[in-house]
C-alpha cells in the first residue's frame, strides 16, 4: 500500500506541476498528516475522495529555480510556517511562503484554507491558545493583502496542545511554533 | 474490496468510535482505581509525633475501611506530622477510660487520636474519634459521624482535618477534591486520549469524567462543588461545557467564533468569566448563567484573558499583553477600572486569588525560566516559591496554604505541590501518561452530622 501510494504520489506530482504552469485548475491538495488521530476525520463526515494526488514533499529542493528565486511550487510545498519565542510576527523566508500560498489560493478560487495556531509548551496554556490565534490571524493578513476573501480563510488555534516534537528542548520548541496550512 | 471500499468502512468504523466518544461524557463513567501516586520530596523541618490508633471495629470480620491509616497518611502527606508506627504502641485504647497516658509519653507521642467504627444499619456506620493532648492530659477533640460506606474515606479526611486544625492552628485540606487532565498515548506518535479526572486530594477514588480524542483544558470548579466547567476541543476547535458531576451531564456554554476558554466562576456561582475572541482578539467576558446574558469587560487590541475573581467578587483578576508581554492586570468586577498589578519579571499570568483575598498565585518567568510565585497583594511583593523552569496552572487549597500546580519532571508531566511558605513539597505523579491542568475543588460539603 505504502509503496503504491508513493509511487502515485510521484506521477501525480508530475502532473499536477505541469498544470501549475499552464495555471489550470486543481483539486485540492491532500496533505499527509501522520499525526492526525484516526477519530479526527470521522466527525466531518469523512473527507471526501481526494484520490492520492499530492503536492510534492516537503524537502524544499529547488529545481529550474531563476536565481534569486524560489519558484511557488516550491514555497507551496511547505505547509508550516514558523515564529520566534513568543512573538507572531512572519520573519521574511516565512512571508514568501505565505505569500506563495495566497496566490495559490487566488489562483484555485473554490479552496478553502484552515490556518492552525501552535505554540511551544513554555508559559500557560490559557495564554498560548491566544498567542496561536494571534499567529494565525498573521498569516490571515498576508493572505488578505494579496486578494484572499476572508469567507475562505478559517482560524483555529490549539496553543501548545499539539506540539509537533514532544521534547523539551529549544530545537522542539522552534518546530513548535507554528502555523499549519491546510487545504480542504 | 477496493481501497475507496475499505476507506469507507474504516471511515464508518471511525465514525462509530468518535461518537461514542462524544457520547461518553454523557455516559456515567465507572471510578478507575487510584492511579496518582503522591510522594513527598521536602518535609517542614519539624514534625509532631502523632500516635493514632487503628479505630475499634464493632461489627463482624474486617471494617470496611482502615480509618486510622487513612487519617495517619494525611497527616504524614501534610509534611508537619510523624506518624508513630503501630508496632510501636503499648497500648490500643477503645475509649477515654482506656486511655494510660504514661503509655503514649513512654514512646514521645504530643497527641494520640483514638476512635470507633460501628455498624448500625444496612450500609450505615457510625464513627467517633477523640483527639488528646499527651502532656496535657486532656481532650483536644471529639467528634461523631453517621455516613454510608461510600463516605467513610470522607469521613477520615474530614477527621484528619480537624486534628490538622487543632494541632497546627490553621484549617486542612484533606476533605477536598482535584480536578486534573491527563493524556496518553502508547507512543509519541500514537493518538492521544485525553482524560478530564477527579480524584480525592490523596489520589484515592480517580474517576474519568470526560474521556475525549481531541485536547482537555482548563477545568473549574463550581464553588458549591458540583458542577466543573472547561474548555474542550473535541468538535476541532476550543468550546466551553458545564458538566454536572452527579450526573455526568452537561450542557455547551461557549461556542463563538474564535477561541472560547478561561472559564473561571464567580463566587456566588451565577456568573462564568470568559476568554472569547468572537470580536477578533481574546477580551474577557462575563456570562450570566441563568439569563445567557454575555457582557464584555475588556476593550483593547491586545491578549486578554486567564480571568480569576476575587473572594468577595469586587474584582478580577486577568492576564494581558497590552503593554507587549504578558502581565497581572486587575479590574473592578464591572470592567470599570483597570490597574496593573506585576511589574518584575519578562512574563506573568493565570493569575488566582488565595481564598483569604490577601494574595495571587500566579506563573512568572524570570531568564526564561516559568516559575509558580505569589504575589502579596498589599505590598506588590512578588516571591517565587519553586525551583523547576516549566510551571503551570498554580491552584490554591481551599485553605489557602498549599499551591498545586503543573510541572515537568524527566520528561513527564507531572503535578506538584509547594506550602504557600516554600517549607513542604510534594510530586503527584501518574503511572502513565502526562498529568497537567489541576484544579483544586472547594471543601466537600456531603457529610452529615
Amino acid at each position: 500500500m505504502q509503496r503504491k501510494l508513493g509511487l502515485g504520489v510521484l506521477l501525480l506530482t508530475a502532473v499536477w506541476l505541469a498544470g501549475c504552469a499552464t495555471g489550470t485548475t486543481t483539486q485540492a491538495p491532500v496533505e499527509d498528516r501522520s499525526t492526525t488521530a484516526p477519530a479526527e476525520t470521522a466527525p466531518d463526515g469523512g473527507r471526501p475522495d481526494m484520490g492520492t494526488q499530492a503536492l510534492p514533499q516537503d524537502d524544499g529542493v529547488p529545481s529550474g529555480a531563476l536565481p534569486g528565486t524560489v519558484p511557488d511550487a516550491d514555497l507551496l510545498a511547505k505547509r508550516r510556517v514558523h515564529f520566534a519565542f513568543d512573538s507572531s510576527a512572519l520573519d521574511e523566508e516565512n512571508r514568501r511562503i505565505v505569500e506563495a500560498h495566497a496566490r495559490y489560493l487566488v489562483a484555485n478560487p473554490t479552496l478553502i484554507v484552515t490556518l492552525e495556531g501552535h505554540c511551544d509548551e513554555r508559559g500557560t496554556r490559557e495564554y498560548n491558545l491566544a498567542l496561536g490565534e494571534r499567529r494565525a490571524q498573521s498569516v490571515e493578513r498576508v493572505m488578505r493583502v494579496l486578494g484572499v476573501s476572508a469567507n475562505r480563510i478559517r482560524l483555529v488555534s490549539y496553543g501548545e496542545e499539539k506540539p509537533l516534537a514532544p521534547e523539551h528542548n529549544e530545537s522542539a520548541w522552534a518546530l513548535n511554533r507554528r502555523v499549519e496550512i491546510i487545504y480542504k | 474490496m477496493t481501497i475507496t471500499k475499505v476507506r469507507a468502512v474504516l471511515a464508518d468504523c471511525l465514525r462509530r468510535v468518535a461518537l461514542l466518544m462524544l457520547l461518553a461524557p454523557l455516559l456515567w463513567a465507572a471510578p478507575a482505581q487510584a492511579i496518582l501516586s503522591i510522594e513527598i520530596t521536602q518535609g517542614a523541618d519539624v514534625g509532631i509525633p502523632i500516635a493514632i490508633v487503628p479505630f475499634a471495629w464493632q461489627g463482624q470480620g474486617k471494617p470496611p475501611q482502615d480509618l486510622a491509616e487513612i487519617i495517619s497518611n494525611d497527616l504524614v502527606r501534610s509534611g508537619r506530622f510523624v506518624s508513630i508506627p503501630r508496632k510501636d504502641f503499648v497500648s490500643f485504647p477503645k475509649s477515654e477510660q482506656e486511655v494510660v497516658y504514661k503509655d503514649w509519653r513512654v514512646i514521645k507521642a504530643e497527641a494520640l487520636v483514638i476512635g470507633t467504627i460501628a455498624p448500625v444499619g444496612p450500609d450505615r456506620f457510625d464513627v467517633q474519634f477523640r483527639l488528646f493532648d499527651v502532656f496535657k492530659q486532656a481532650q483536644l477533640a471529639g467528634l461523631r459521624y453517621t455516613v454510608s460506606a461510600s463516605l467513610l474515606r470522607t469521613v477520615a479526611h474530614q477527621i484528619a482535618d480537624v486534628i490538622y486544625e487543632k494541632l497546627t492552628g490553621e484549617p486542612g485540606a484533606f476533605n477536598t477534591r482535584i480536578a486534573y487532565v491527563t493524556r496518553e498515548a502508547a507512543s509519541p506518535k500514537a493518538p492521544a486520549v485525553y482524560r478530564l479526572q477527579i480524584a480525592d486530594s490523596d489520589g484515592h477514588n480517580a474517576r474519568t469524567v470526560v474521556r475525549s480524542a481531541e485536547p482537555l483544558l482548563s477545568p473549574a470548579w463550581s464553588p458549591d462543588g458540583k458542577r466543573i466547567a472547561y474548555v474542550s476541543f473535541e468538535d476541532k476547535r476550543s468550546k466551553v461545557y458545564i458538566q454536572n458531576l452527579a450526573d455526568g451531564r452537561r450542557e455547551l456554554i461557549a461556542e463563538f467564533a474564535g477561541i472560547n476558554s478561561a472559564p473561571a466562576w464567580s463566587p456566588d456561582g451565577r456568573r462564568l468569566a470568559l476568554a472569547l475572541s468572537r470580536d477578533g482578539n481574546p477580551e474577557i467576558y462575563v456570562l450570566e448563567l441563568q439569563t445567557r446574558q454575555l457582557r464584555r469587560l475588556t476593550n483593547d487590541p491586545a491578549i486578554d484573558t486567564e480571568p480569576a475573581w476575587s473572594p468577595d467578587g469586587r474584582y478580577i483578576v486577568f492576564t494581558s499583553d497590552r503593554a507587549g508581554r504578558p502581565q497581572i492586570y486587575r479590574m473592578t468586577a464591572d470592567g470599570r477600572q483597570t490597574e496593573r498589578l506585576t511589574f518584575e519579571g519578562e512574563y506573568n499570568a493565570r493569575a488566582s486569588y488565595s481564598p483569604d483575598g490577601r494574595m495571587l498565585t500566579l506563573v512568572s518567568a524570570q531568564q526564561g525560566r516559568f516559575r509558580v510565585a505569589t504575589l502579596q497583594l498589599d505590598s506588590g511583593a512578588l516571591q517565587v516559591l519553586t525551583d523547576t523552569a516549566l510551571d503551570e496552572s498554580p491552584t490554591f487549597a481551599p485553605n489557602g496554604r498549599i499551591i498545586l500546580y503543573a510541572t515537568e519532571v524527566r520528561g513527564r508531566g507531572v503535578l506538584a505541590s509547594v506550602s504557600s511558605d516554600g517549607r513542604v513539597r510534594q510530586l503527584y505523579r501518574l503511572e502513565e501518561g502526562d498529568v497537567r491542568e489541576p484544579a483544586w475543588s472547594p471543601y466537600n460539603r456531603e457529610l452529615q452530622y
